[in-house]
Parts: structure tokens; C-alpha cells; sequence
């Protein structure tokens, strides 16, 4: 299958990077007039999605681009490729990045939060770091945009500075600075085992001879190392901490650039690292099923007793995280596929959910789920988002998560695995346990205060396009960016085909 | 004047020391611009050695042109190029600073003597360095311990108590080396160390052979403050002036370092200190203990440059773990770490004198985010060298992480991975609580003590330029540094690796 | 065995004075007597050079006529001696700056005993 496959040299990946940080001393040095500050991230975000869609022609042609620069480490050269699963999240982060610019915007406003231009400017850094993540050729490039992310997204987390704000700073530093620190031990390793570092559809370890010992602890490394990130139980803990973070933080870097990061380390490491065939022979594949599947359920539930709005789409995160997981273990190219997918869709529906808790606090002040009943009739749009959104995580068509869970329980059955299509099922029915009566509270149930309408178009209507977004992919998953066809593209590589 | 450089580096440094006195007799400025001439002239013939070395390979300079056993003789191969190249350069930058930290910290009666024995440290360093026979290295040895005992004492009131407790144990250290030194002229007849190195091919082991290695572990294992011989090094580096720690630190230990690479690597072998007598061993679980003893100690420490002492212990402790587990890659991360250990303590030794020259103390409970304002630079050039400390990408400390790693992983060290791993999160722990303290306003003020001999403030603005350069030089070159890790592997430090490995 | 204690007296003699040197270095309450202690202990190293360079029935290294053919047998080792030269000088050294210190230590704290002074300077924290 990689035969079909060629390289060329391009800058675009490069550039791709770098755009968003070379708005970075712009930002700064416009501290003193917003307009233009965000003007900056604006056009950073749009530069970025372009440079990104503008490598998926010739990538339907079978074409990757690719950039060597010198070496990282020595035997490993700093390395980006722009393969189908690396353009799929790089499309996703970098266009989410233009919607939540916009909203960050009415967001902090709104509030007049302090110290705006770092917030900005870190968050240029976190998208800069997040699509290198995306484009990263090997392993050693990867931790590298992987450690910045961290770096990059603490001043985010702590943006509030408050007691609280500190507190959730150093948890989180402290879950995704060990992660860091196993991914060095794995990643070293994996280099003296077989001296590269490179990612290779179908394993780079397929060829090495493993002691099945051997094997399993390098794995269990790498997944302790993304793992975090990826917010697998019981390595989970940090994010329903970090929603202590501004709603357009936790929307964007926690729903979308630093989970997703986490999850998409889990599918490198898994098909471009090991390979479907070691996790098939070394059982790899049951860790990340009891793994995931015990997350799934047990994150649901810890949802439906969370008040706390943004803690509650916090757990609701950390369950459909999962879902990705539960696709890369159960080793078929259809789960890959729906698991990919997901990766995606997860992010326009959960993007909408946060936006619409950012839009009740900023304008409301609210932030309990006890306290939005009849806030429907007030903000009808919010919450009409919200919605769709529910709808989607739950899985019911037409919003567009039906189809990537759809395609998740298709691969359990053509992995013989038909245990996950319950777990997909049960989750499902979790998932409207927890939202619906959400829903039915702000439409159904009468208003106890007088509400004012909705809140601040700039966060309004990024809320209505993902939601809108959301819808549209259900229907037409191919429109616009072909997620469809560049996650098709992905599974068929791995898998050698669609089944 | 070109073929005698392998030998300028320490007699450039002999003579200016000698010379400030004299000359700056009373224009006392004279002595700084003295100092500072040598050091670069110093630093410029290193790096010429370096590539001198790396393009033709070892050089060996005969004094008088007596040819070894009978003469002394330097050695200049990629190894000791690199190592001179490296401290000079710091310590060039750290002279720069001691223009305005020298003469706000220590009294003018001073400032001479202080250049003086500056010069004679780095001379001892680098002829340490340099030097092919045994007995120059103790000269040179005590040369430079001599002088930074004293440099130490120039410090506050409680220095002198410092440099004192130093001055025993870094002589009984010397006492010990040179009685290993005796016995290894007892056993093979000759002081120069490619000689005893020929010698020794032929030579069983013999207890009087055992005895030497053991004596010169000890003794240069207390001049590299190896766990548990380290316990002079937190007051010296407390009490010591700014400038006198910030190039005690990235220095002192590593000759020490060196000294035990140089000897033991490359003259009694790899074959003898594995397994005949397991001094690699023995060195390695004792650097592994003292970085788990220095992290752990750094955490409890409230004064910055106390802090920043127990961590130097640990740090030390990885360049003897890369020593220790004698594999290619360990031995490269040993000597990565030598240039980025240097290279970020120094920095944060600056920052530490910014703090008290402008505040008036370097004491953690002290600070507060009034910082991020009034010293914005310095805050800045501390949070890039914790996160080099702490071994985030692309700052240098990760990448001597990386090769570390690869070291341990290589021999098969699960548990020594483990420790260098563990430690720089607990490295985390430590500095972030000094980073929280200057960017975020919630934690509360504590009362402080006050036993600092310096008097505060500065004016409003940061610190002044002279003070400022350096820390920001040191700052960018961790960044720089890690961009061109590969390149100084691939070019200096894999040609610098001894037979064996 | 015997000859094991006989034979090599002068090195038990070094380790001797060895041992009472590190244990004045670290027994010790007074500085000055710690400086004695190294002093010693210094010394001991010297002697052990000197000792080892001694041959049976071997005069000093001082050619007497330069016509005869000179027989290195006959004379015991000079290199150990010009090593110790050295060696002293440094020790020299040491004890200077070691006074200085200890002049620097008594002017600012008034006492030259280890515990008296550790006390004086952490009174002196709790200020």
C-alpha cells in the first residue's frame, strides 16, 4: 500500500507551525490596542487553516509533503510529513483555532478578564505546538511539540490566577510533566531497539524480534506517556481540575488541541509505532480495550453526579476520549475509521456544549446545571446549540456523531468483538442521562429570575457554526474538507483496506 | 606562539594573577579589564585548541621540550578541548557580571585580590584540564582550591565558616589524591598518564593498585561533591558572592568530573574499573543516591541559592550516573551535561545575584509577583533556565535527559533511568514554587531573617545592563545550545569518547 | 608476620599520623587545632613519598665525583623528595590561608570553637 505513496519536499508544514508563532511578538506588541492584538490571532488562525487545506489536494493524489531540518537528536532528524491522519487533526485544530479566536474574544471581553495578551499569545503558541504535534514525522519531533503544549498551555490554565486556578496549574503540570518524562524512557528505548524513531504506517517495530515482556512494558510506557493527555482512566484526573480555566481554554485546548494531541499519540503510537499486527500478537489491543472501555462507563457515570456544568462536559470529554481509544484497540480498519471520525466530531460537538456553558456564565453568571432551568426560552440559540450537540454525543442522527459512533460498532463487528457494541450502546443511553434533562430544564421548566436575551453575538454565533458544523458533517461527512474521504485514506493504509 | 597553545590557557590565567596585583596597585578598575582580557584570551585559545584537536586529532606539549616520563607534558585531544572551551567560555560571561556585582557586593580593598585569585582559579581549572601528569594535576589542583577557598571568604559574614569547612575537606580530598598518586607511581614507576596508562596493560592488579583507584575516587569525588562527600558545597555556595558562586558552580565540580573521566576512563581503563574493581559501579549508585539526596534537599530549601546548591549536588550526581554506567551514550550525556549544567546553573547563579543586588535578599518567601514588573529580564532568564533544568524541549536540559537515557537504558539500568527521570520532576517541584511566587499574586508574605551583609535596592528600573547581559546571554545560549546539541555530539563529544566504549 | 609489621613500620608510622590527623580534623572542637590536625595529616602524606623512595643500603642522591659510572642502585629515589618539595609549599600555603580564615572567623564571631560558633551564627538566623 505504501507503494502508491510519494514524498515531496514543502515548506508548508513548516510554515503552518510557524504561522501562528510568528504572530506571537505581534500580539505583544499590540498589547495596547485590542483590535489589532486580536487582529493578529485572527489572521494567524485564517493563514493557518489555509496552509493546512491547501496540502489536501495533492494529498488525495497519493502525494505527502515532507520537511527534514537537520537533526534533533543525534540518528533523528527533526522531521515533519503531512500524511492523511496528521492533515485530518491539523484541519480540525486549525479551524476550531478561527471560531474560538472569535469567541475568546466576545469571552474576555466580556468578562474584562486581565492580563488578555498572554492569553492571546500562549494560545497562539499552543496552536503552533498542536499542529507540529499533527505533522510530526517521528518520535523525537513529536515530544518535543508534545512538551511545548504543556508549557505553552500552563499560563492558560492559570490564566485566572486565583487559589483555585494555582492549584489546578500544578496538577496539571505535574500529570503531564510525568507523562513527558515516560515518553523520554519509551521513546529512548524504542530508538535503541531499532534505531529509528520514525513513524511507519504498520509499525516500526513490526520487523523487530520483541520478548513479549519487552513488548507489553514499552506499550504500557508509551500509554502512560499519552495517556495523560488522552485523559485514560486512571490518568484522567487533571482535566475536570483544569476547567478552572477560562470556558474558551477548556473548549478549545481541552476539548480539542491538548486531548486531542493525547489521542492522537495514542493512534502514532499505536499503528505507526507498533503496528495492528504486534498489538494483535502481544495483546496490546485488550489494554487499550479494558482501558478505554472501563473509562467510557466509568467517566458517564461520574458525569451524571457533577452540578458543575463545565465539570460535567469535563467527564463527558474524558468518556468520548475513549471512544478513540476503543477504536484504535479493537485493530480494524472500520474502527479506525470511526474512531477518527470521532476525533473530529467529538471536537465540533463538545466545542459547541463548552461554548454554550462560556456564553451562560459570561452573560448569566451561572454555572451550575441546577440553576439553567428556563434559560431556553431566553437564549434560544445557546441552548438550541447545546442541543445539537447532545444529540450528537449521544449518537442520534443527523448530527454528525451517529456516524462516527456508527462506524465505531460497525469495526467491533468486523473485530468479532461485539462485547464494545454494548459499550458503545450503554454509553450512549449514559450520555442522555446526563444532558437531556439539561435540555428539558432549560426549555421545559419555568424561569426563576428574568433573563436578558442572549449573550454577545462574537460568542453566539461561533456556537450556531459549530453547532450548524456539526449537523452538516452528519449529513454530508465529505463536504468542505473531506474528513470522510482523509479518514478512509488513513484506515486503508493501516489496514490494507475498508472492511 | 600558535604551537604553544595547548599550554597558554592555564599560563595566561598564572601569569594575570600574578600580574593584577602588581598593576592595578592603584588604578583598582585596572584589575577588572586585567581579568577580563585574560579570560577572553583564554577562551579564544581553547576553542582554537578545541579545533585544533578535532581536525588533527591529540596533541601532546612537552615543557621545555623534556620528553615525558621525565617532562610534564599537556595533552590536548577532543576531551580536555571541550572542557576548557566550555568553562572559559562561562567563565567569560560571569566576569562580565562581576564588573557591578563585585563592586556592589565586596569592599573596595578588595576588588583586586578578587580578580587575582579569579585568575589563579581558572588557572588551576584549566591546567587541571590540560595537564598529562599526575602530580601537575595536584598542583593545579590546589592551586585553584587554594584561591577559591578564599574567593569564598569574600562573601558575608558567615563565609569565612564556609570556606573553612571547604578548606578541610577539599584538602584532605588533595591528601587523598595524592597518596592515590603515590601509589601509583609505586606500582608503575612513572607520573604520566599516557605512560602509567601503557604501563598498566601489563600489570595484574595489585592491592597497592586498588588502593590508588580508591584513594583518587575519594579524593576527587569530594572536590565533585559525589554524595556523601558533598557536604561542604550548600554553605560554600550560600555564602559565597554572586559572582564567586556563579562561577564556583558551573566549574568547580566539573573538574572534579573530569578529573575522574580522564583517570579513570582513559588511563586505568574501562576493563579495570568494571571488572576488576567496581569503581563504576560504586560511582554510579553513589551519583544516583545524590540525586535523589539533592532533589529532595533543593525542595526544602527557602533561600535561592541554597536551593540552587543541593540541586548542583544532584546535577553533579547525573554527570557521575553518565560516568558511572560506562556506555557510549552515557558518557556523552556525562559531558553534555558538563556544557548544559554550566551553562544553566550559571545562568540562575546570576539571576540569584540580580535578586539580592536589586532586593536585597534571594530568599523565596520573600519574593513576590511585584517581581514581574520590577525585574521582568530576570524573571525571564530564570523561567527559561528552570524549564532547561526541569528538561523541557528545546532547551539543553532535555536533550542531556535524552542521551542519558539513552545510557541508562543501553546497560540496562532500569533503576537509574527511573532516578534521572524522577528527579526532573522533582526539579518541577522546586522551581515552579519560586516561578509561582514571582509571576502569581495569592500566596501570602512571610516573615524573613536577615543575615545577608549587602545593603538593598538599586533604583527602580531592573538591574543594570552590565548585570543584565549575562544572565541573558546565558539564557538564549540554553536555547542555542539545544538547537546545536546535535552538532556538538556528533563533531566534539564522539571523538571525545575513550577507548573501550 | 612479624616481617609484615617490621619490615614496613615507617608506612604503619603514616598511617599512624594519618588517623590522629583526620581525627583531629573531625574531633576537634577547636579551629585552630582542626588546622593542626590537617597539618598533620599533610605531613603524613609527605612522609609516605619519602618513605617510598628509601632502598636498602642506598645513600643520598648528591654525586660526590663525576668520573665514576653512576649506579642508580646506589642511590635512593630523588623524584619523591622534588614531589614533596612541592608538596610542602602547598601545604604551607594551606595553612596560611587557613589562618587567614580562621582571623576573618574569629574577628566577626569572637570564638574559635566549632560548637560555641555554630551557635553564635544560628542565634544570628533566628534574628
Amino acid at each position: 500500500m505504501m507503494s502508491s505513496w510519494s514524498t515531496y519536499q514543502s515548506w508548508i508544514p513548516l510554515l503552518a507551525i510557524l504561522v501562528s508563532l510568528a504572530a506571537v511578538p505581534l500580539i505583544i506588541l499590540s498589547s495596547r490596542r485590542p483590535n489589532l492584538r486580536e487582529f493578529w490571532t485572527i489572521g494567524a488562525g485564517v493563514g493557518k487553516f489555509a496552509l493546512v487545506f491547501s496540502l489536501l489536494p495533492p494529498l488525495f493524489q497519493h502525494r505527502l509533503a515532507v520537511l527534514n531540518l537537520g537533526e534533533i537528536v543525534t540518528g533523528v532528524p527533526f522531521a515533519l510529513k503531512a500524511d492523511a491522519v496528521g492533515v485530518f487533526f491539523a484541519l480540525i485544530a486549525s479551524f476550531l483555532w478561527i471560531l474560538t479566536s472569535f469567541y475568546s474574544i466576545g469571552y474576555v471581553r466580556g468578562l474584562s478578564e486581565h492580563k488578555q495578551t498572554r492569553y492571546f499569545a500562549y494560545f497562539a503558541v499552543c496552536l503552533s505546538s498542536t499542529i507540529g504535534i499533527a505533522f510530526s514525522a517521528n518520535l523525537a519531533t513529536f515530544i518535543i511539540f508534545y512538551e511545548i503544549l504543556t508549557i505553552a498551555t500552563y499560563p492558560l490554565v492559570i490564566h485566572k490566577e486565583t487559589e483555585e486556578a494555582i492549584r489546578a496549574g500544578r496538577k496539571y503540570l505535574a500529570y503531564t510533566l510525568t507523562a513527558g518524562v515516560f515518553l523520554i524512557a519509551a521513546a529512548t528505548w524504542t530508538y535503541l531497539l531499532t534505531g529509528s524513531l520514525d513513524f511507519i504506517p504498520g509499525g516500526l517495530l513490526q520487523n523487530t524480534p520483541l520478548a513479549s515482556q519487552t513488548a507489553v512494558t514499552l506499550f504500557v510506557l508509551f500509554m502512560f506517556g499519552v495517556g495523560v493527555k488522552a485523559a485514560i482512566m486512571p490518568l484522567h484526573s487533571w482535566l475536570p481540575t483544569a476547567m478552572a480555566a477560562p470556558t474558551p481554554v477548556s473548549a478549545l485546548l481541552h476539548a480539542v488541541a491538548v486531548v486531542k494531541s493525547g489521542v492522537f499519540g495514542v493512534i502514532r503510537v499505536s499503528e505507526f509505532t507498533f503496528g495492528p499486527q504486534l498489538l494483535k500478537d502481544y495483546h496490546l489491543d485488550s489494554i487499550l480495550l479494558v482501558g478505554a472501555s472501563a473509562t467510557i462507563i466509568l467517566a458517564s457515570f461520574l458525569a451524571l453526579k457533577e452540578d458543575n456544568l463545565k465539570r460535567r462536559l469535563a467527564y463527558s470529554t474524558v468518556a468520548h476520549l475513549s471512544y478513540i481509544v476503543l477504536g484504535v484497540g479493537l485493530v480494524s480498519s472500520a474502527a479506525l475509521l470511526g474512531g477518527m471520525l470521532h476525533l473530529a466530531f467529538h471536537a465540533t460537538m463538545k466545542i459547541t456544549l463548552f461554548f454554550c456553558a462560556g456564553a451562560i456564565y459570561v452573560h448569566l453568571h451561572k454555572e451550575k446545571v441546577s440553576e439553567l432551568d428556563g434559560i431556553g426560552q431566553a437564549m434560544p440559540w445557546t441552548m438550541g446549540a447545546f442541543a445539537v450537540g447532545s444529540l450528537g454525543l449521544v449518537g442520534l442522527p443527523p448530527v454528525n456523531g451517529w456516524l462516527s459512533k456508527w462506524c465505531l460498532g460497525w469495526g467491533s463487528v468486523t473485530a468479532e468483538r461485539p462485547l464494545f457494541l454494548i459499550v458503545l450502546i450503554l454509553s450512549g443511553l449514559l450520555n442522555a442521562a446526563y444532558f437531556f434533562p439539561i435540555v428539558y430544564r432549560a426549555f421545559f421548566r419555568p424561569a426563576k429570575e428574568k433573563y436578558s436575551g442572549e449573550a454577545s453575538p462574537l460568542m453566539v454565533v461561533p456556537l450556531v457554526i459549530t453547532a450548524g458544523l456539526s449537523i452538516f458533517f452528519g449529513i454530508f461527512p465529505d463536504v468542505g474538507f473531506k474528513l470522510f474521504q482523509l479518514a478512509k485514506e488513513a484506515a486503508i493504509l493501516l489496514f490494507g483496506g475498508l472492511r | 606562539m600558535l604551537s604553544n597553545s595547548p599550554a597558554l590557557p592555564p599560563l595566561i590565567y598564572l601569569l594575570t594573577g600574578i600580574f593584577i596585583p602588581l598593576a592595578a596597585w592603584k588604578w583598582k578598575k585596572l584589575s577588572f579589564w586585567l581579568a577580563l582580557g585574560a579570560t577572553s584570551a583564554a577562551t579564544f585559545f581553547s576553542f582554537f585548541n578545541l579545533s585544533q584537536a578535532l581536525s588533527q586529532g591529540s596533541v601532546s606539549y612537552r615543557f621545555g621540550g623534556w620528553i615525558p616520563p621525565i617532562g610534564i607534558e599537556y595533552v590536548l585531544d577532543p576531551l580536555s578541548g571541550f572542557v576548557t572551551s566550555v568553562i572559559n567560555f562561562i567563565a567569560f560571561v560571569v566576569i562580565i557580571y562581576a564588573y557591578r556585582s563585585v563592586a556592589q557586593e565586596i569592599r573596595e580593598f578588595r576588588w583586586t585580590p578578587f580578580y587575582a585569585l579569579v585568575m589563579l582559579f581558572l588557572s588551576g581549572a584549566n591546567g587541571i584540564i590540560m595537564t598529562g601528569d599526575f602530580f601537575n594535576l595536584y598542583v593545579f589542583l590546589e592551586i585553584g582550591s587554594l584561591s577559591l577557598y578564599g574567593l569564598i571568604a569574600l562573601g558575608d559574614k558567615k563565609s569565612p565558616v564556609a570556606a573553612f569547612r571547604y578548606l578541610i575537606m577539599g584538602t584532605v580530598g588533595g591528601g587523598f589524591y595524592l597518596l592515590g598518586v603515590g601509589f601509583t607511581y609505586l606500582v608503575t614507576g612513572s607520573l604520566n598518564m599516557g605512560d602509567v596508562h601503557h604501563i598498566l596493560f601489563n600489570l595484574s592488579p595489585s592491592p597497592p593498585l586498588i588502593v590508588a583507584m580508591t584513594l583518587m575516587l575519594i579524593g576527587l569525588g569530594i572536590k565533585m561533591a559525589v554524595f556523601p562527600l558533598h557536604g561542604w558545597l550548600p554553605d560554600a555556595y550560600t555564602h559565597a558572592p554572586s559572582a564567586v558562586s556563579a562561577i564556583m558552580a558551573p566549574i568547580g565540580t566539573k573538574i572534579g568530573a573530569y578529573a575522574i573521566a580522564r583517570i579513570f576512563f582513559f588511563i586505568f581503563g574501562v576493563k579495570l574499573i568494571t571488572q576488576v574493581i567496581p569503581v563504576a559501579q560504586v560511582l554510579s549508585w553513589l551519583s544516583a543516591i545524590g540525586i535523589v539526596y539533592g532533589s529532595i534537599m533543593a525542595m526544602a530549601q527557602n533561600e535561592i541559592k541554597r536551593m540552587l546548591a543541593y540541586s548542583s549536588i544532584a546535577q553533579v550526581g547525573y554527570i557521575g550516573l553518565g560516568l558511572g554506567v560506562v556506555s557510549p551514550y552515557g558518557f556523552i550525556g556525562a559531558l553534555l551535561h558538563i556544557l548544559n549544567h554550566g551553562l544553566m546553573k550559571a545562568c540562575l547563579f546570576l539571576v540569584a545575584g540580580n535578586f539580592r543586588l536589586k532586593l536585597g535578599h534571594s530568599r523565596i518567601d520573600r519574593l513576590d509577583d511585584s517581581l514581574r514588573q520590577s525585574m521582568p529580564w530576570s524573571s525571564a532568564a530564570f523561567t527559561v533556565a528552570a524549564l532547561a533544568m526541569i528538561g523541557v524541549p528545546p532547551t539543553v536540559g532535555f536533550f542531556s535527559k535524552w542521551y542519558l537515557a539513552l545510557g541508562t537504558i543501553e546497560t540496562k539500568n532500569w533503576l537509574f533511568l527511573a532516578v534521572i527521570l524522577i528527579s526532573s520532576l522533582l526539579n518541577a517541584v522546586y522551581f515552579f514554587r519560586v516561578i509561582e511566587r514571582m509571576y502569581f499574586p495569592s500566596q501570602k508574605l512571610t516573615k524573613a531573617g536577615k543575615n545577608s551583609f549587602n545593603e538593598p535596592k538599586m533604583g527602580k528600573r531592573e538591574v543594570s545592563f552590565s548585570l543584565l547581559l549575562p544572565t541573558l546571554i546565558l539564557a538564549l545560549a540554553l536555547v542555542v545550545v539545544g538547537f546545536l546539541n546535535t552538532w556538538i555530539v556528533k563533531t566534539i563529544l564522539m571523538k571525545a569518547l575513550p577507548a573501550g566504549l | 608476620m612479624i616481617e609484615f609489621f617490621l619490615g614496613h613500620y615507617a608506612y604503619w608510622f603514616v598511617l599512624i599520623l594519618l588517623v590522629i590527623g583526620l581525627y583531629g580534623m573531625i574531633i576537634k572542637h577547636n579551629l585552630v587545632k582542626k588546622v593542626i590536625g590537617l597539618s598533620i595529616f599533610q605531613v603524613a602524606i609527605i612522609l609516605f613519598f619519602i618513605a617510598s623512595s628509601t632502598k636498602w643500603e642506598a645513600t643520598v642522591p648528591v654525586l660526590a665525583n663525576h668520573h665514576e659510572k653512576i649506579q642508580a642502585a646506589a642511590y635512593i629515589n630523588p623524584l619523591p623528595h622534588t614531589l614533596m618539595l612541592t608538596a610542602i609549599v602547598v601545604g604551607v600555603a594551606t595553612s596560611g590561608v587557613s589562618f587567614a580564615l580562621l582571623i576573618l572567623t574569629y574577628r566577626r564571631y569572637k570564638t574559635l570553637n566549632e560548637t560555641e560558633l555554630l551557635k553564635r551564627m544560628s542565634e544570628e538566623d533566628a534574628e
